[in-house]
């Protein structure tokens, strides 16, 4: 369920690293308790985004969450599908339904993420 | 410190959750939100047929000779013109006209008026209609003596006719009978909250898990689901209806709020008369007024309206329309623009977003 080759955050993010690109979603727990996802708000290509910072938010038919980047740096490629095709989030969240890719600014930054095994802790236990 | 408050629970709790269903607070209430998709829920009661449990709702009965002048007394609508085994939308009102409540008042005979109210304001409801009372006439709460179940849809009627002899068809729209359905003692409504053709079943809560697996099963052939209180916001809201503690609280009255067919002014003394009749000579000074975005983004309970980049209003509810695929909602805006056609915004995490000012409601369901 949660790809090993992923970090992940307690704000229920992931990130996937791919030499100093890093491909940003929600997690599949996160889509989960959202519900139906209708409505996607992301960041534009070039923008700056800084991890634990709020760049963009995902909205489901009864609430609104902020998405929280998991690393720093800029947006080289956003997900422009999400914006037709919403429940993709629901469908496929650790994969189609990627947010946006960031360059990173500060790849250390990956060193204080979770791994699959303590998120997946973290998420049994609270 | 003070432990919160437990949970209130309704009969079908522990149903719900092996159902799996989503739990929320709400006021006070562990309620399911939904079972997985509040979307496909919304669309099985609009294109087939749902079940709720709306147990949660609260029952205050009034009995004795002088049942109709209390009921009178405390509600603005015209209770004189409802007959036994029919049921009006009305409210309780302080006396400064705005809100305790919205009910719905069904008279089971000249001598039983049964109200069914909100979950968190029943305790409250009761209270004002106790202590309005100087007639011969006792105010009983029973809410502890009814489970409700709400099984909205366009094949509401051929699922629930398999369980009950009660002829269905001859129950007009606001009216009730009292029957049996799956064999327990039932009144039978066909009063909701969805905009759908529907049936309400007040049946006594240790039938009530008994009787939501019957009406699943009697149900199945036409894709009945269960359904939570998130598709019935949705559905609510898409037919134009107000939720108490949204389009109406204390705060504002039935002129206010569109509801001036509920109002009777001209009936005689009621709680709350005198201040709407002042404001009704005044003219109020603000209305609920339905609303659709232009841009994309979604309008939330709480956000700012703007009128010409003016502070105008407040969204009193907002969220998508599932069943027409636009974003709706109510806000309340000064009289001047509180028509259909106005330009607005609303602001939406600090951006001013472009809607418009529609007529309400937003879904009718085409006539049978």
């Amino acid at each position: 369920m949660y790809p090993d080759n992923y970090r992940y955050t307690k704000e229920h993010e992931w990130v996937s690293l791919e030499g100093d690109i890093g491909a940003v979603g929600i997690t599949d727990h996160a889509q989960n308790e959202l519900g139906d996802i209708v409505y996607v708000q992301l960041p534009a290509v070039g923008e700056a985004v800084a991890q634990g910072k709020s760049f963009g938010s995902v909205e489901s038919v009864k609430a609104v969450s902020d998405i929280f980047a998991p690393v720093s740096g800029v947006v080289v490629a956003v997900n422009e599908a999400l914006a037709e095709t919403p429940e993709k989030l629901n469908e496929d969240p650790h994969g189609e339904a990627w947010l946006v890719k960031v360059r990173l600014s500060n790849p250390a930054e990956i060193e204080g993420l979770l791994t699959a095994a303590a998120y997946q802790e973290y998420i049994g236990s609270s | 410190m003070a432990q919160p408050a437990a949970l209130r629970a309704t009969p079908l709790n522990a149903v719900h959750r092996s159902m799996g269903a989503r739990m929320v607070d709400f006021g006070g209430w562990d309620m399911p939100v939904d079972y997985g998709s509040i979307l496909e829920e919304h669309h099985a009661v609009r294109r087939r047929v749902g079940l709720f449990d709306v147990s949660h709702m609260g029952e205050i009965e009034i009995r004795g000779r002088q049942a109709f002048d209390l009921v009178n007394y405390v509600t603005p609508s015209g209770v004189a013109r409802l007959q036994p085994g029919q049921a009006q939308y009305s409210a309780l009102l302080y006396a400064h006209g705005g809100f305790v409540d919205d009910i719905l008042i069904y008279k089971v005979a000249d001598d039983h008026y049964f109200l069914c109210v909100n979950a968190s304001t029943q305790e409250k409801d009761y209270r004002q209609i106790c202590s309005a009372n100087r007639w011969d006439a006792q105010v009983e709460f029973t809410s502890e003596r009814w489970a409700q179940l709400a099984i909205p849809g366009p094949f509401a009627e051929r699922t629930l006719q398999k369980l009950t002899p009660v002829r269905l068809s001859g129950i007009r729209y606001y009216h009730f009978t009292d029957g049996e359905v799956a064999g327990a003692p039932a009144r039978i409504a066909r009063t909701g909250y969805t905009g759908e053709d529907v049936f309400e079943i007040f049946i006594p809560p240790a039938e009530a898990a008994r009787l939501w697996q019957a009406v699943l099963e009697a149900g199945a052939e036409f894709g009945i689901r269960p359904c939570g209180l998130g598709a019935r916001n949705t559905l609510r809201l898409e037919a134009g209806m107000a939720l108490y503690g949204h389009e109406i609280h204390a705060a504002v009255t039935p002129l206010e709020a569109g509801l001036d067919r509920m109002t009777k002014l001209e009936k005689g003394d009621f709680v709350g008369r005198d201040a709407l009749l002042g404001q009704s000579r005044r003219g109020v000074s603000r209305k609920l007024t339905a609303f659709e975005m232009r841009d994309r983004a979604i309008a939330r309970d709480g956000y700012e309206v703007l009128v010409d980049g003016v502070p105008s209003g407040w969204v009193t509810s907002g969220g998508p329309s599932p069943t027409l695929n636009r974003n709706i909602g109510f806000c309340y805006l000064p009289v001047a623009a509180a028509r259909p056609g106005v330009a607005i915004q609303v602001v939406v995490r600090g951006r001013p977003a472009a809607g418009e000012t529609v007529a309400a409601p937003f879904y009718k369901r085409a006539p049978a």
